[in-house]
């Protein structure tokens, strides 16, 4: 019955997925296009060049460490694209063009190749590098301008989360911070393109909505509970700061997030419980690197703490907890 | 506890690189982390943790027959802390600046790792001359560590080098070398500004991990097994185990050679 040239043996896996490294890349670089746009029109052609400089650096490092260190060839597979977009889109429009550059090179060659390139890094790169930078450069990083104000002379202003820090209700409406137009890093004022970005990426399912939502979810019901119930407190939070673009973006990261549902989910309240107590309790106005980076350093944990039960197995506690009764 | 025949300049030189305490057997941390922030403040640290390891070397490797093994390491605490003070009191006396820099951390040598490990894994156990030898080479080895850590750390993150080098000249009297007080690579107000958060903790942090990869990289360049595959062989206390000289391996349950 069985024809020899039927009978095809192979070693698993029989199926392979059509999805790659390089086309969930692309996928997320083209998320980050509509508020690279919007950051050009809000903050001008400067905040263009900054990326433009950031992706390159970060493009030149990856070549240049794993020629050095001798290992194969990753810059096909985009990544590096994605860590200069978001180093860049993680800095103030006014940062010297060098900072950007050194912001780039810290995030591909320390945090991501000294580890062992795509996959391996323990911290989402962009987060490190902005956390460095903020560290080393706190005037230059903190340099905020007005919207639009690049069309004549750009003036420096306070962001929305500094105001709200301080106790005042920020100076643009709710309609404006939708739209972006309030002071902050360049890639990150504008919701909605962020969240166009982001409902791009759970459409193209390379994200799951459950670490953006969770998180998101948790600092609302914090900040709801921090300001007695008053939504529009909670609309400030929400739309402020590098809340939406860490949740979308940063949070989502595949090799410094975990893999199950259940441990995303932790991770997700984790970020927005840390993100919180940093922004109502720390000297720093924002929070969000800070909690995106420790949650990373727990992924382990959580994976192992969630970790699930192969199926057919006894159930290994509650037997052990009998016997330890029994005898 | 038989003694081995030592060749002198091993024992010198494999503190510089192959076993160096800092980067291969990870001792005295803490002082590396908190004292590396400045070249200046480093090579007096060093100096003055490689006076008290060969003093210490010597005395112990004296008295080692005379020494209850089981009382040891308080003997050998009170034999380092002695010159500790000793030290601390030249550089009190001697060159004040340092010891305001260094503040806690040089009465913190009397705990360093390094000094109480090589007590405890060389001067224990072998001739007075070896010994001082073996804190010769330990001590350049971690004044060597120290200065390339504070040498990346300063330039990087205070854009100055050698600054503040009047506070040790002032062992030599006063203005020696025309008042030269280190080099200021980056000056205040130009485009450049250094990376202050090589000052901070996580730079030192940074660092240490970068010379360590380099440290390795060197040693095992020069044929030394692997660390991770070899278990007891690519260990660098190997040499001066006692666990291993017994016959035992450290890698059941037990950390590696205690320090």
């Amino acid at each position: 019955m069985v024809n020899g040239k039927k009978l095809y043996v192979s070693a698993s896996p029989h199926l392979r997925s059509t999805v790659t490294t390089r086309r969930i890349m692309l996928d997320v670089i083209l998320a980050l296009v509509p508020a690279l746009i919007a950051s050009a029109v809000l903050f001008g052609p400067r905040t263009l060049m900054v990326t433009a400089v950031s992706v390159a650096t970060a493009i030149l490092s990856e070549f240049a460490a794993r020629k050095i260190m001798k290992r194969n060839m990753t810059i096909g597979d985009l990544s590096a694209i994605v860590t200069g977009m978001l180093v860049a889109f993680n800095l103030p429009a006014t940062i010297p063009l060098w900072i950007a550059a050194v912001g780039s090179f810290f995030a591909i060659v320390v945090v991501k190749q000294f580890f062992g390139g795509i996959g391996q890094n323990f911290a989402n790169p962009a987060i490190v590098a902005r956390i460095v930078l903020l560290l080393s450069f706190g005037a230059q990083m903190t340099n905020w301008v007005e919207p639009f104000s690049w069309k004549t002379t750009p003036v420096t202003g306070a962001t929305p989360l500094a105001q709200l820090a301080a106790g005042e209700t920020p100076s643009a409406s709710l309609l404006q911070m939708f739209l972006g137009e309030h002071g902050g890093c360049l890639g990150e004022t504008c919701a909605a393109a962020l969240l166009l970005g982001g409902l791009y990426l759970l459409m193209r399912r390379v994200i799951s909505p459950i670490i953006p939502c969770s998180y998101i979810g948790t600092v609302a019901v914090l900040m709801l509970i921090k300001g007695h119930g008053d939504l529009q407190f909670v609309a400030y939070e929400l739309l402020s700061g590098g809340l939406l673009l860490g949740a979308i973006f940063m949070a989502t990261d595949y090799s410094t997030s975990p893999l199950n549902s259940k441990a995303r989910l932790i991770f997700g309240i984790g970020c927005g419980l840390l993100t919180c107590l940093m922004r109502l309790f720390a000297s720093m106005a924002e929070g969000v690197s800070f909690a995106i980076l420790i949650m990373n350093l727990l992924v382990p944990y959580l994976e192992r703490m969630t970790a699930p039960k192969p199926f057919g197995t006894p159930k290994k506690e509650k037997k052990e907890k009998k016997e330890a009764a029994q005898a | 506890m038989a003694e081995k025949k030592v060749s002198l300049g091993k024992e010198f030189t494999k503190g510089l690189i192959k076993e160096n305490p800092v980067l291969r057997l990870v001792l005295g941390t803490c002082p590396t982390l908190a004292v590396s922030t400045s070249i200046v403040n480093a090579l007096g640290m060093g100096v003055s943790a490689m006076i008290v390891l060969i003093c210490s070397n010597i005395v112990i490797s004296l008295l080692r027959k005379i020494i209850p093994s089981k009382v040891r390491i308080p003997v050998y605490i009170v034999i380092i802390a002695s010159f500790v003070t000793i030290v601390q009191m030249l550089v009190k006396a001697f060159v004040p600046a340092l010891d305001a820099a260094l503040g806690v951390y040089l009465p913190l040598i009397v705990v360093n790792c390094i000094i109480l490990g090589r007590a405890e894994a060389f001067a224990g156990k072998h001739a007075v001359i070896a010994s001082a030898v073996d804190g010769v080479g330990m001590g350049v080895g971690f004044t060597l560590a120290l200065c390339c850590m504070a040498a990346i750390r300063e330039v990087l993150g205070a854009g100055t080098f050698l600054a503040g080098a009047q506070d040790l000249l002032v062992l030599f009297g006063d203005n020696v070398l025309g008042g030269f007080n280190g080099f200021t690579l980056i000056k205040e107000g130009s485009a450049l500004s250094p990376m202050t958060v090589f000052i901070l903790a996580p730079g030192g942090f940074f660092t240490f991990g970068l010379l360590m990869a380099c440290a390795n990289r060197i040693a095992e360049s020069r044929g030394k097994p692997k660390a991770e595959l070899k278990g007891c062989e690519a260990c660098p206390m190997a040499g001066s185990c006692s666990i291993r000289a017994d016959g035992g391996a450290c890698e059941d349950g037990k950390e590696e050679a205690s320090a």
